[in-house]
Protein backbone atom coordinates (compact mmCIF):
# COMPACT_ATOMS: atom_id res chain seq x y z
CA UNK A 1 0.00 0.00 0.00
CA UNK A 2 1.46 3.51 -0.86
CA UNK A 3 2.01 5.86 2.38
CA UNK A 4 2.34 8.72 -0.23
CA UNK A 5 1.84 9.61 -3.67
CA UNK A 6 2.01 12.78 -4.97
CA UNK A 7 1.03 13.37 -8.89
CA UNK A 8 3.00 16.63 -10.53
CA UNK A 9 2.76 18.55 -7.91
CA UNK A 10 4.01 21.90 -8.76
CA UNK A 11 3.76 25.52 -6.71
CA UNK A 12 4.41 28.47 -7.78
CA UNK A 13 4.77 31.90 -5.92
CA UNK A 14 4.07 35.05 -6.54
CA UNK A 15 6.19 37.92 -5.91
CA UNK A 16 6.64 41.44 -6.28
CA UNK A 17 4.89 44.37 -5.67
CA UNK A 18 2.47 43.42 -8.40
CA UNK A 19 2.51 40.29 -8.08
CA UNK A 20 3.72 39.35 -11.81
CA UNK A 21 6.89 37.45 -11.31
CA UNK A 22 6.39 33.72 -10.54
CA UNK A 23 9.20 31.34 -8.72
CA UNK A 24 8.15 28.05 -9.30
CA UNK A 25 9.29 26.74 -6.09
CA UNK A 26 7.78 22.73 -6.65
CA UNK A 27 8.31 21.46 -10.31
CA UNK A 28 5.69 18.54 -11.30
CA UNK A 29 7.11 16.35 -8.06
CA UNK A 30 6.50 12.40 -8.67
CA UNK A 31 7.11 10.21 -5.85
CA UNK A 32 5.92 7.17 -4.62
CA UNK A 33 6.47 6.13 -0.76
CA UNK A 34 5.24 2.71 0.37
CA UNK A 35 3.79 2.22 4.22
CA UNK A 36 6.47 1.07 6.81
CA UNK A 37 8.84 3.05 4.46
CA UNK A 38 11.93 5.45 5.90
CA UNK A 39 12.07 7.98 3.30
CA UNK A 40 14.69 11.14 3.26
CA UNK A 41 13.48 13.97 1.14
CA UNK A 42 17.35 15.71 0.79
CA UNK A 43 18.56 18.89 -0.92
CA UNK A 44 19.60 22.27 0.31
CA UNK A 45 17.84 25.00 1.51
CA UNK A 46 15.22 26.37 -0.70
CA UNK A 47 14.88 22.68 -3.05
CA UNK A 48 11.53 23.01 -2.28
CA UNK A 49 11.51 20.22 0.71
CA UNK A 50 9.43 22.43 3.25
CA UNK A 51 6.77 23.40 0.29
CA UNK A 52 6.79 19.75 -0.86
CA UNK A 53 5.62 19.06 3.54
CA UNK A 54 3.39 22.00 3.75
CA UNK A 55 0.95 21.24 -0.09
CA UNK A 56 0.56 17.73 2.21
CA UNK A 57 -0.52 19.43 4.96
CA UNK A 58 -2.55 22.21 2.54
CA UNK A 59 -0.89 24.45 4.63
CA UNK A 60 -0.27 25.91 0.87
CA UNK A 61 -2.13 24.87 -2.20
CA UNK A 62 -1.07 23.52 -5.26
CA UNK A 63 -1.00 25.76 -8.33
CA UNK A 64 -1.27 22.11 -9.81
CA UNK A 65 -0.64 18.48 -9.63
CA UNK A 66 -2.27 16.30 -6.25
CA UNK A 67 -1.30 14.49 -3.99
CA UNK A 68 -2.47 11.43 -1.87
CA UNK A 69 -1.65 10.19 1.44
CA UNK A 70 -2.61 6.68 2.65
CA UNK A 71 -5.04 6.48 -0.80
CA UNK A 72 -7.06 9.85 0.67
CA UNK A 73 -6.82 13.61 -0.98
CA UNK A 74 -5.10 15.86 0.99
CA UNK A 75 -8.37 17.99 1.71
CA UNK A 76 -10.08 14.34 4.13
CA UNK A 77 -9.90 15.91 7.26
CA UNK A 78 -10.25 12.76 9.00
CA UNK A 79 -7.29 11.68 7.14
CA UNK A 80 -5.27 13.82 10.03
CA UNK A 81 -6.49 11.27 12.50
CA UNK A 82 -3.46 9.05 10.95
CA UNK A 83 -0.24 11.26 9.98
CA UNK A 84 1.60 13.89 11.66
CA UNK A 85 3.55 17.12 10.96
CA UNK A 86 6.80 17.90 12.28
CA UNK A 87 7.26 21.89 11.45
CA UNK A 88 11.11 22.94 10.69
CA UNK A 89 11.74 24.71 14.09
CA UNK A 90 8.65 24.10 15.88
CA UNK A 91 6.63 26.90 17.45
CA UNK A 92 5.08 26.44 20.76
CA UNK A 93 2.84 28.65 23.19
CA UNK A 94 5.33 30.35 25.25
CA UNK A 95 2.80 30.54 28.24
CA UNK A 96 2.27 26.58 28.47
CA UNK A 97 3.61 23.93 30.37
CA UNK A 98 4.93 20.91 27.67
CA UNK A 99 2.02 18.92 29.89
CA UNK A 100 -0.54 21.88 28.54
CA UNK A 101 0.74 22.04 25.25
CA UNK A 102 0.33 18.28 24.78
CA UNK A 103 -2.84 18.24 26.52
CA UNK A 104 -4.20 20.86 24.21
CA UNK A 105 -2.93 19.34 21.33
CA UNK A 106 -4.21 15.46 22.49
CA UNK A 107 -7.39 17.34 22.86
CA UNK A 108 -7.81 18.30 19.34
CA UNK A 109 -7.44 14.81 18.68
CA UNK A 110 -10.73 13.97 21.18
CA UNK A 111 -8.80 11.53 23.09
CA UNK A 112 -10.37 10.92 27.01
CA UNK A 113 -8.96 11.67 29.65
CA UNK A 114 -7.37 8.40 30.60
CA UNK A 115 -6.12 7.76 27.37
CA UNK A 116 -4.93 10.88 26.95
CA UNK A 117 -2.99 10.93 30.78
CA UNK A 118 -1.83 7.39 29.65
CA UNK A 119 -0.25 8.54 26.09
CA UNK A 120 1.48 12.07 27.57
CA UNK A 121 2.60 10.39 30.39
CA UNK A 122 4.61 7.34 27.70
CA UNK A 123 5.61 10.43 25.38
CA UNK A 124 7.05 12.39 28.26
CA UNK A 125 9.43 10.05 28.96
CA UNK A 126 10.07 8.86 25.85
CA UNK A 127 11.43 12.09 24.96
CA UNK A 128 13.24 13.01 27.92
CA UNK A 129 10.47 15.56 28.87
CA UNK A 130 9.83 14.68 32.57
CA UNK A 131 11.96 16.47 34.45
CA UNK A 132 10.37 20.36 32.79
CA UNK A 133 7.19 18.52 32.22
CA UNK A 134 5.68 21.88 34.30
CA UNK A 135 8.07 24.23 33.32
CA UNK A 136 6.89 26.88 30.66
CA UNK A 137 8.03 26.44 26.97
CA UNK A 138 9.14 29.78 26.71
CA UNK A 139 12.24 28.82 29.29
CA UNK A 140 12.99 25.72 27.20
CA UNK A 141 15.75 25.66 24.64
CA UNK A 142 15.91 24.86 21.01
CA UNK A 143 16.82 21.23 21.34
CA UNK A 144 14.40 21.02 24.13
CA UNK A 145 11.63 22.50 22.03
CA UNK A 146 12.58 20.27 19.13
CA UNK A 147 11.66 17.40 21.73
CA UNK A 148 8.19 18.48 22.39
CA UNK A 149 7.00 18.87 18.83
CA UNK A 150 8.13 15.38 17.83
CA UNK A 151 5.84 14.47 21.13
CA UNK A 152 3.21 16.74 19.57
CA UNK A 153 3.66 14.92 16.47
CA UNK A 154 3.30 11.44 18.08
CA UNK A 155 0.43 12.20 20.37
CA UNK A 156 -2.10 10.41 17.86
CA UNK A 157 0.48 7.34 17.39
CA UNK A 158 0.45 8.10 13.50
CA UNK A 159 0.58 5.31 10.51
CA UNK A 160 3.14 8.21 8.46
CA UNK A 161 5.33 10.78 10.15
CA UNK A 162 6.05 13.78 8.06
CA UNK A 163 9.49 15.45 9.88
CA UNK A 164 10.71 18.43 8.60
CA UNK A 165 14.43 18.92 9.12
CA UNK A 166 13.96 16.68 12.34
CA UNK A 167 17.21 16.97 13.66
CA UNK A 168 17.80 20.39 12.99
CA UNK A 169 19.01 22.79 16.03
CA UNK A 170 20.00 19.35 18.12
CA UNK A 171 23.30 18.69 19.97
CA UNK A 172 24.82 15.56 19.16
CA UNK A 173 22.98 13.73 21.35
CA UNK A 174 19.62 15.20 20.55
CA UNK A 175 20.21 13.70 17.20
CA UNK A 176 21.61 10.40 17.90
CA UNK A 177 18.09 10.32 20.00
CA UNK A 178 15.80 11.51 17.40
CA UNK A 179 17.82 8.72 14.80
CA UNK A 180 17.03 6.06 17.43
CA UNK A 181 13.54 7.30 17.54
CA UNK A 182 12.95 7.18 13.78
CA UNK A 183 14.39 3.56 14.23
CA UNK A 184 12.05 2.65 16.96
CA UNK A 185 8.95 3.95 14.78
CA UNK A 186 10.58 1.97 11.77
CA UNK A 187 10.22 -0.83 14.06
CA UNK A 188 6.81 -0.18 14.61
CA UNK A 189 5.80 -0.25 10.77
CA UNK A 190 5.30 3.13 10.87
CA UNK A 191 6.30 5.45 8.09
CA UNK A 192 8.56 8.18 8.17
CA UNK A 193 8.91 10.88 5.59
CA UNK A 194 11.70 13.03 6.70
CA UNK A 195 13.23 16.23 4.68
CA UNK A 196 17.02 16.68 5.73
CA UNK A 197 20.22 18.40 4.41
CA UNK A 198 22.35 16.40 6.25
CA UNK A 199 23.27 13.08 4.42
CA UNK A 200 24.91 11.05 7.61
CA UNK A 201 21.43 10.97 9.13
CA UNK A 202 19.50 9.65 5.56
CA UNK A 203 22.64 7.43 5.34
CA UNK A 204 21.80 6.15 9.00
CA UNK A 205 17.87 6.13 8.60
CA UNK A 206 16.17 6.11 5.29
CA UNK A 207 15.19 2.96 2.87
CA UNK A 208 14.60 5.29 -0.11
CA UNK A 209 15.77 8.49 -0.75
CA UNK A 210 15.06 11.53 -3.51
CA UNK A 211 17.03 14.27 -4.16
CA UNK A 212 15.27 17.58 -4.60
CA UNK A 213 17.21 20.72 -5.97
CA UNK A 214 15.13 23.90 -7.50
CA UNK A 215 11.84 22.47 -7.18
CA UNK A 216 12.67 19.12 -9.56
CA UNK A 217 12.94 15.99 -7.87
CA UNK A 218 16.80 14.51 -9.20
CA UNK A 219 17.01 11.20 -8.18
CA UNK A 220 15.19 8.81 -6.32
CA UNK A 221 15.92 5.23 -5.36
CA UNK A 222 17.10 2.67 -2.69
CA UNK A 223 19.62 4.06 -0.37
CA UNK A 224 21.15 0.36 -0.33
CA UNK A 225 21.53 0.11 -4.21
CA UNK A 226 22.35 3.73 -4.55
CA UNK A 227 25.51 3.25 -2.08
CA UNK A 228 25.92 -0.42 -3.02
CA UNK A 229 26.00 -0.78 -6.70
CA UNK A 230 28.87 1.62 -6.95
CA UNK A 231 31.93 0.20 -5.37
CA UNK A 232 34.23 2.81 -7.06
CA UNK A 233 37.46 1.57 -5.32
CA UNK A 234 39.47 -0.18 -3.14
CA UNK A 235 41.53 0.64 -0.36
CA UNK A 236 44.44 -0.50 0.89
CA UNK A 237 46.15 -0.16 4.47
CA UNK A 238 49.76 -1.30 5.10
CA UNK A 239 51.83 -0.91 7.08
CA UNK A 240 56.20 -0.33 6.37
CA UNK A 241 55.98 -1.38 3.42
CA UNK A 242 59.60 -1.15 1.54
CA UNK A 243 60.28 1.25 -1.66
CA UNK A 244 60.61 -1.77 -3.94
CA UNK A 245 56.99 -2.63 -2.90
CA UNK A 246 56.11 0.81 -3.08
CA UNK A 247 57.66 1.56 -6.49
CA UNK A 248 55.49 -1.64 -7.93
CA UNK A 249 52.35 -0.95 -6.71
CA UNK A 250 52.25 2.55 -7.81
CA UNK A 251 51.10 1.69 -11.09
CA UNK A 252 48.10 0.05 -9.67
CA UNK A 253 47.15 3.22 -7.22
CA UNK A 254 45.35 6.20 -7.99
CA UNK A 255 46.28 7.80 -5.06
CA UNK A 256 48.38 7.03 -1.88
CA UNK A 257 49.14 8.66 1.25
CA UNK A 258 51.52 8.10 3.81
CA UNK A 259 50.94 8.56 7.66
CA UNK A 260 54.21 7.82 9.71
CA UNK A 261 54.86 4.06 8.91
CA UNK A 262 51.09 3.28 7.33
CA UNK A 263 50.24 3.63 3.39
CA UNK A 264 46.97 4.36 2.23
CA UNK A 265 46.37 3.11 -1.03
CA UNK A 266 43.25 3.78 -3.25
CA UNK A 267 43.29 1.13 -6.48
CA UNK A 268 40.09 2.12 -8.70
CA UNK A 269 39.90 -0.90 -11.03
CA UNK A 270 38.70 -3.77 -9.19
CA UNK A 271 40.63 -6.11 -11.57
CA UNK A 272 44.21 -4.73 -10.48
CA UNK A 273 43.42 -5.15 -7.05
CA UNK A 274 44.18 -8.77 -6.71
CA UNK A 275 47.71 -8.27 -8.37
CA UNK A 276 48.42 -5.74 -6.09
CA UNK A 277 47.76 -7.89 -3.10
CA UNK A 278 50.15 -10.13 -5.05
CA UNK A 279 52.75 -7.90 -4.83
CA UNK A 280 52.27 -6.72 -1.10
CA UNK A 281 52.84 -10.64 -0.36
CA UNK A 282 55.62 -11.21 -2.11
CA UNK A 283 57.37 -8.40 -0.25
CA UNK A 284 56.16 -9.66 3.17
CA UNK A 285 54.33 -6.36 3.86
CA UNK A 286 52.41 -5.97 6.73
CA UNK A 287 48.47 -5.84 5.00
CA UNK A 288 46.21 -3.72 7.85
CA UNK A 289 42.96 -3.89 5.66
CA UNK A 290 41.69 -3.81 2.40
CA UNK A 291 38.09 -2.20 1.94
CA UNK A 292 35.72 -1.33 -0.69
CA UNK A 293 35.04 1.94 -1.18
CA UNK A 294 31.58 2.75 -1.78
CA UNK A 295 29.69 5.17 -3.59
CA UNK A 296 28.12 7.88 -1.00
CA UNK A 297 25.00 9.54 -1.12
CA UNK A 298 27.48 12.78 -1.89
CA UNK A 299 28.45 11.53 -4.73
CA UNK A 300 25.05 10.03 -5.75
CA UNK A 301 24.19 14.17 -5.04
CA UNK A 302 26.87 15.09 -7.18
CA UNK A 303 26.01 13.14 -9.92
CA UNK A 304 22.17 14.26 -10.10
CA UNK A 305 22.47 17.70 -9.38
CA UNK A 306 26.40 18.92 -10.24
CA UNK A 307 29.35 19.99 -8.02
CA UNK A 308 28.51 23.06 -7.44
CA UNK A 309 25.32 22.41 -5.85
CA UNK A 310 27.44 19.60 -3.27
CA UNK A 311 29.44 22.95 -2.54
CA UNK A 312 26.39 24.64 -1.39
CA UNK A 313 25.08 21.72 0.22
CA UNK A 314 28.57 21.34 1.94
CA UNK A 315 28.58 24.74 3.37
CA UNK A 316 24.86 24.49 5.06
CA UNK A 317 26.30 21.44 6.71
CA UNK A 318 29.19 23.22 7.92
CA UNK A 319 26.43 25.72 9.41
CA UNK A 320 24.66 22.56 10.63
CA UNK A 321 27.15 21.46 12.61
CA UNK A 322 28.13 24.78 13.89
CA UNK A 323 24.73 25.50 15.11
CA UNK B 1 -15.69 19.42 20.92
CA UNK B 2 -12.65 20.93 18.77
CA UNK B 3 -14.15 24.09 18.71
CA UNK B 4 -14.67 23.85 22.50
CA UNK B 5 -10.72 22.76 22.96
CA UNK B 6 -9.46 25.68 20.94
CA UNK B 7 -11.75 28.49 22.84
CA UNK B 8 -11.03 27.59 25.97
CA UNK B 9 -7.49 27.25 25.05
CA UNK B 10 -7.60 30.79 23.54
CA UNK B 11 -9.32 31.70 26.92
CA UNK B 12 -6.85 30.84 28.85
CA UNK B 13 -3.71 32.46 26.63
CA UNK B 14 -5.58 36.12 27.02
CA UNK B 15 -6.01 35.66 30.62
CA UNK B 16 -2.55 35.10 30.93
CA UNK B 17 -1.79 38.24 28.74
CA UNK B 18 -0.91 41.08 31.76
CA UNK B 19 -2.31 43.47 29.21
CA UNK B 20 -5.96 42.12 30.98
CA UNK B 21 -5.22 42.87 34.18
CA UNK B 22 -4.09 46.39 33.78
CA UNK B 23 -6.83 47.13 32.12
CA UNK B 24 -9.30 45.47 34.30
CA UNK B 25 -7.57 46.87 37.06
CA UNK B 26 -7.71 50.56 35.33
CA UNK B 27 -11.55 49.95 34.85
CA UNK B 28 -12.10 49.07 38.30
CA UNK B 29 -10.18 52.38 40.01
CA UNK B 30 -12.33 54.39 37.21
CA UNK B 31 -16.04 52.76 38.42
CA UNK B 32 -14.22 53.78 42.22
CA UNK B 33 -13.77 57.11 41.07
CA UNK B 34 -17.02 57.54 39.78
CA UNK B 35 -18.11 57.50 43.58
CA UNK B 36 -15.97 60.18 44.05
CA UNK B 37 -17.23 62.16 41.52
CA UNK B 38 -21.00 61.19 42.23
CA UNK B 39 -20.19 63.14 46.00
CA UNK B 40 -18.54 66.25 44.94
CA UNK B 41 -21.99 66.48 42.28
CA UNK B 42 -25.19 68.10 44.66
CA UNK B 43 -28.33 65.65 43.76
CA UNK B 44 -26.85 63.42 40.76
CA UNK B 45 -24.72 61.61 42.01
CA UNK B 46 -26.10 58.28 41.38
CA UNK B 47 -26.56 59.54 37.99
CA UNK B 48 -22.42 60.41 37.49
CA UNK B 49 -21.72 56.86 38.75
CA UNK B 50 -24.21 55.15 36.11
CA UNK B 51 -23.18 56.87 33.56
CA UNK B 52 -19.24 57.03 34.60
CA UNK B 53 -19.32 53.34 35.39
CA UNK B 54 -21.02 51.69 32.78
CA UNK B 55 -18.89 54.27 29.89
CA UNK B 56 -15.89 52.57 32.07
CA UNK B 57 -17.30 48.84 31.11
CA UNK B 58 -17.87 49.87 27.65
CA UNK B 59 -14.78 51.53 27.02
CA UNK B 60 -12.15 49.15 28.84
CA UNK B 61 -14.71 46.19 27.05
CA UNK B 62 -13.70 47.59 23.77
CA UNK B 63 -9.77 48.14 24.60
CA UNK B 64 -9.23 44.64 26.09
CA UNK B 65 -11.52 43.69 22.10
CA UNK B 66 -9.25 45.50 20.34
CA UNK B 67 -5.73 44.72 22.09
CA UNK B 68 -6.31 40.79 22.20
CA UNK B 69 -8.58 40.33 19.16
CA UNK B 70 -6.04 41.74 16.65
CA UNK B 71 -3.93 39.12 17.97
CA UNK B 72 -5.82 36.55 17.88
CA UNK B 73 -5.21 34.93 14.41
CA UNK B 74 -2.09 36.92 13.58
CA UNK B 75 -0.20 35.87 16.81
CA UNK B 76 -0.43 32.03 15.39
CA UNK B 77 0.60 32.77 12.26
CA UNK B 78 3.45 34.99 12.72
CA UNK B 79 4.68 32.64 15.48
CA UNK B 80 3.89 29.35 13.31
CA UNK B 81 2.05 28.11 16.04
CA UNK B 82 -0.63 27.34 13.86
CA UNK B 83 1.56 24.49 12.16
CA UNK B 84 0.43 22.64 14.98
CA UNK B 85 -3.38 23.08 14.64
CA UNK B 86 -4.08 23.02 11.04
CA UNK B 87 -1.89 19.56 10.93
CA UNK B 88 -3.90 18.19 13.24
CA UNK B 89 -7.81 17.08 12.89
CA UNK B 90 -9.15 20.84 12.68
CA UNK B 91 -10.73 22.39 9.88
CA UNK B 92 -9.86 26.67 9.13
CA UNK B 93 -14.01 26.99 10.11
CA UNK B 94 -13.04 25.27 13.54
CA UNK B 95 -10.12 27.48 14.09
CA UNK B 96 -11.80 30.64 13.79
CA UNK B 97 -14.96 30.06 15.54
CA UNK B 98 -13.24 28.94 18.40
CA UNK B 99 -10.42 31.51 18.71
CA UNK B 100 -13.93 33.89 18.28
CA UNK B 101 -15.53 32.01 21.32
CA UNK B 102 -12.12 31.78 23.36
CA UNK B 103 -12.20 35.84 23.00
CA UNK B 104 -15.48 36.40 23.55
CA UNK B 105 -15.48 34.08 26.87
CA UNK B 106 -12.95 36.13 27.95
CA UNK B 107 -14.64 39.52 27.61
CA UNK B 108 -17.74 37.94 29.07
CA UNK B 109 -15.63 37.25 32.26
CA UNK B 110 -13.94 40.32 32.32
CA UNK B 111 -17.37 42.52 31.54
CA UNK B 112 -18.70 40.49 34.82
CA UNK B 113 -15.97 41.26 37.17
CA UNK B 114 -16.25 45.33 35.84
CA UNK B 115 -20.21 45.17 36.28
CA UNK B 116 -19.44 43.04 39.53
CA UNK B 117 -16.88 46.74 40.53
CA UNK B 118 -20.19 48.59 38.98
CA UNK B 119 -22.78 47.36 41.63
CA UNK B 120 -20.18 47.29 44.44
CA UNK B 121 -19.64 50.85 43.77
CA UNK B 122 -23.51 51.74 43.43
CA UNK B 123 -23.86 49.21 46.61
CA UNK B 124 -21.76 51.85 48.49
CA UNK B 125 -22.75 54.75 47.34
CA UNK B 126 -26.71 53.82 47.79
CA UNK B 127 -25.75 51.38 50.89
CA UNK B 128 -28.90 49.10 49.34
CA UNK B 129 -29.46 47.53 46.09
CA UNK B 130 -32.99 46.94 44.56
CA UNK B 131 -34.87 45.32 42.00
CA UNK B 132 -35.06 48.11 39.97
CA UNK B 133 -30.90 48.13 39.85
CA UNK B 134 -31.11 45.35 37.25
CA UNK B 135 -31.83 47.58 34.53
CA UNK B 136 -28.57 48.25 34.08
CA UNK B 137 -27.54 44.67 33.26
CA UNK B 138 -29.47 45.35 30.20
CA UNK B 139 -26.99 48.00 29.47
CA UNK B 140 -24.26 45.89 29.89
CA UNK B 141 -26.00 43.33 27.80
CA UNK B 142 -25.50 45.72 24.98
CA UNK B 143 -22.13 46.45 25.69
CA UNK B 144 -21.08 42.74 25.67
CA UNK B 145 -23.21 42.93 21.96
CA UNK B 146 -21.34 45.59 21.21
CA UNK B 147 -18.00 44.17 22.32
CA UNK B 148 -19.39 40.91 20.30
CA UNK B 149 -19.35 42.62 16.87
CA UNK B 150 -16.25 44.30 17.83
CA UNK B 151 -14.06 41.29 18.09
CA UNK B 152 -15.42 39.61 14.75
CA UNK B 153 -14.47 43.14 13.21
CA UNK B 154 -10.86 42.42 14.47
CA UNK B 155 -10.74 38.44 13.85
CA UNK B 156 -11.60 39.66 9.83
CA UNK B 157 -8.94 42.23 10.00
CA UNK B 158 -6.66 39.69 11.75
CA UNK B 159 -6.90 37.48 9.02
CA UNK B 160 -5.75 40.10 6.31
CA UNK B 161 -3.27 42.34 8.31
CA UNK B 162 -0.67 43.16 10.85
CA UNK B 163 -1.44 43.89 14.52
CA UNK B 164 -1.19 47.63 14.44
CA UNK B 165 -3.34 47.86 10.90
CA UNK B 166 -6.04 45.69 12.61
CA UNK B 167 -6.03 47.57 15.89
CA UNK B 168 -6.62 50.49 13.52
CA UNK B 169 -9.16 49.56 11.21
CA UNK B 170 -11.37 48.14 13.80
CA UNK B 171 -10.62 51.11 15.92
CA UNK B 172 -11.88 53.54 13.54
CA UNK B 173 -14.65 51.22 12.50
CA UNK B 174 -16.21 51.29 16.02
CA UNK B 175 -16.03 55.07 15.67
CA UNK B 176 -17.39 55.27 12.71
CA UNK B 177 -20.20 52.42 13.87
CA UNK B 178 -21.30 55.10 16.33
CA UNK B 179 -22.23 57.53 14.20
CA UNK B 180 -23.36 55.77 10.75
CA UNK B 181 -27.15 56.91 11.96
CA UNK B 182 -25.35 60.77 11.11
CA UNK B 183 -23.45 59.44 7.82
CA UNK B 184 -26.79 58.52 6.38
CA UNK B 185 -28.72 61.57 7.89
CA UNK B 186 -25.50 63.72 6.12
CA UNK B 187 -26.45 62.14 3.12
CA UNK B 188 -29.86 62.98 3.15
CA UNK B 189 -28.80 66.32 3.86
CA UNK B 190 -27.18 66.68 0.74
CA UNK B 191 -29.49 66.07 -1.56
CA UNK B 192 -27.14 64.72 -4.15
CA UNK B 193 -28.70 61.38 -5.35
CA UNK B 194 -25.79 59.78 -5.67
CA UNK B 195 -24.37 60.71 -2.21
CA UNK B 196 -27.82 59.59 -0.45
CA UNK B 197 -27.08 56.12 -2.20
CA UNK B 198 -23.78 56.01 -1.21
CA UNK B 199 -24.86 56.96 2.59
CA UNK B 200 -27.69 54.37 2.49
CA UNK B 201 -25.30 51.74 1.27
CA UNK B 202 -22.42 52.48 4.34
CA UNK B 203 -25.05 52.90 6.69
CA UNK B 204 -26.31 48.90 6.32
CA UNK B 205 -22.92 47.49 5.40
CA UNK B 206 -21.27 49.35 8.92
CA UNK B 207 -21.92 48.87 12.10
CA UNK B 208 -24.54 50.27 13.74
CA UNK B 209 -23.70 50.98 17.30
CA UNK B 210 -25.86 53.77 18.04
CA UNK B 211 -28.91 51.49 19.18
CA UNK B 212 -26.68 49.69 21.50
CA UNK B 213 -26.08 52.93 23.61
CA UNK B 214 -28.79 53.04 25.82
CA UNK B 215 -26.03 53.94 29.07
CA UNK B 216 -27.99 57.59 29.85
CA UNK B 217 -31.54 56.12 29.58
CA UNK B 218 -30.87 53.50 31.90
CA UNK B 219 -29.12 56.31 33.99
CA UNK B 220 -32.16 58.57 34.06
CA UNK B 221 -34.61 55.24 35.15
CA UNK B 222 -35.87 54.65 31.76
CA UNK B 223 -37.17 51.26 30.86
CA UNK B 224 -34.79 49.56 27.59
CA UNK B 225 -37.98 48.92 25.26
CA UNK B 226 -38.65 45.15 24.14
CA UNK B 227 -38.23 46.12 20.51
CA UNK B 228 -34.51 47.42 20.92
CA UNK B 229 -34.03 43.66 23.36
CA UNK B 230 -35.04 41.98 19.86
CA UNK B 231 -33.53 44.10 17.21
CA UNK B 232 -30.04 44.72 18.91
CA UNK B 233 -29.90 41.01 19.42
CA UNK B 234 -30.63 39.90 16.25
CA UNK B 235 -29.04 42.46 14.24
CA UNK B 236 -25.86 41.42 16.87
CA UNK B 237 -26.25 37.93 15.55
CA UNK B 238 -26.58 38.23 11.86
CA UNK B 239 -23.64 40.82 11.70
CA UNK B 240 -21.44 38.39 14.24
CA UNK B 241 -22.44 35.58 11.24
CA UNK B 242 -21.63 37.54 8.40
CA UNK B 243 -18.12 38.61 10.00
CA UNK B 244 -17.30 35.67 10.86
CA UNK B 245 -18.39 33.91 7.65
CA UNK B 246 -15.66 36.64 5.87
CA UNK B 247 -13.32 35.56 7.91
CA UNK B 248 -13.42 31.79 7.05
CA UNK B 249 -13.37 32.76 3.38
CA UNK B 250 -10.32 34.94 3.81
CA UNK B 251 -9.01 32.07 6.07
CA UNK B 252 -9.64 29.33 3.52
CA UNK B 253 -8.42 31.13 1.07
CA UNK B 254 -5.13 32.31 3.22
CA UNK B 255 -1.53 30.28 2.35
CA UNK B 256 0.76 30.02 5.71
CA UNK B 257 4.61 30.18 3.86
Amino acid sequence: MLALETIELTKDYRLGFWRNRVKRALDRLNLKVEAGEVFGLLGPNGAGKTTTLKLLFRLIFPTSGTARILGRQLDDLSLHFRIAYLPENPSVYEHLTAQEFLNYIASLFGLSGGERRRRLGQLIDQLGLAASRNVPLGKFSKGMIQRVGIAQALVNDPEVLFLDEPMSGLDPLGRREVRELILRLKELRKTVFFSTHILADAETLCDRVGVLHHGRLQGCGELNKILCLGVSSTELFLEGPSAEVMAELKPYASSVVRTGERVRLEVPEESEVQKALEIILRGRTKLISANPVKRSLEDYFLQKVGAGAVEEWKSQGVEESRK
Amino acid sequence: MRVATIAFHTFKESVRQKVLYNLVAFALLLIGAAVLFGSISVGVEQIILINLGLTSISVFGLLIAIFIGIDLVSKEIDRRTIYNILSKPVSRPEFILGKYLGLLLTLLVNTAIMTLGFYAALFYQKRALRLDDLVFLGAVYFILLQLAMVVGIAVVFSCISTPVLSAVYTFCLYVIGNFSSDLRAFGQETRSALLGTVSDVLYYCLPNFGDFNVITQVAHAERIPGYLWLGNSLYALLYIAILLGMAVLIFEEREFR
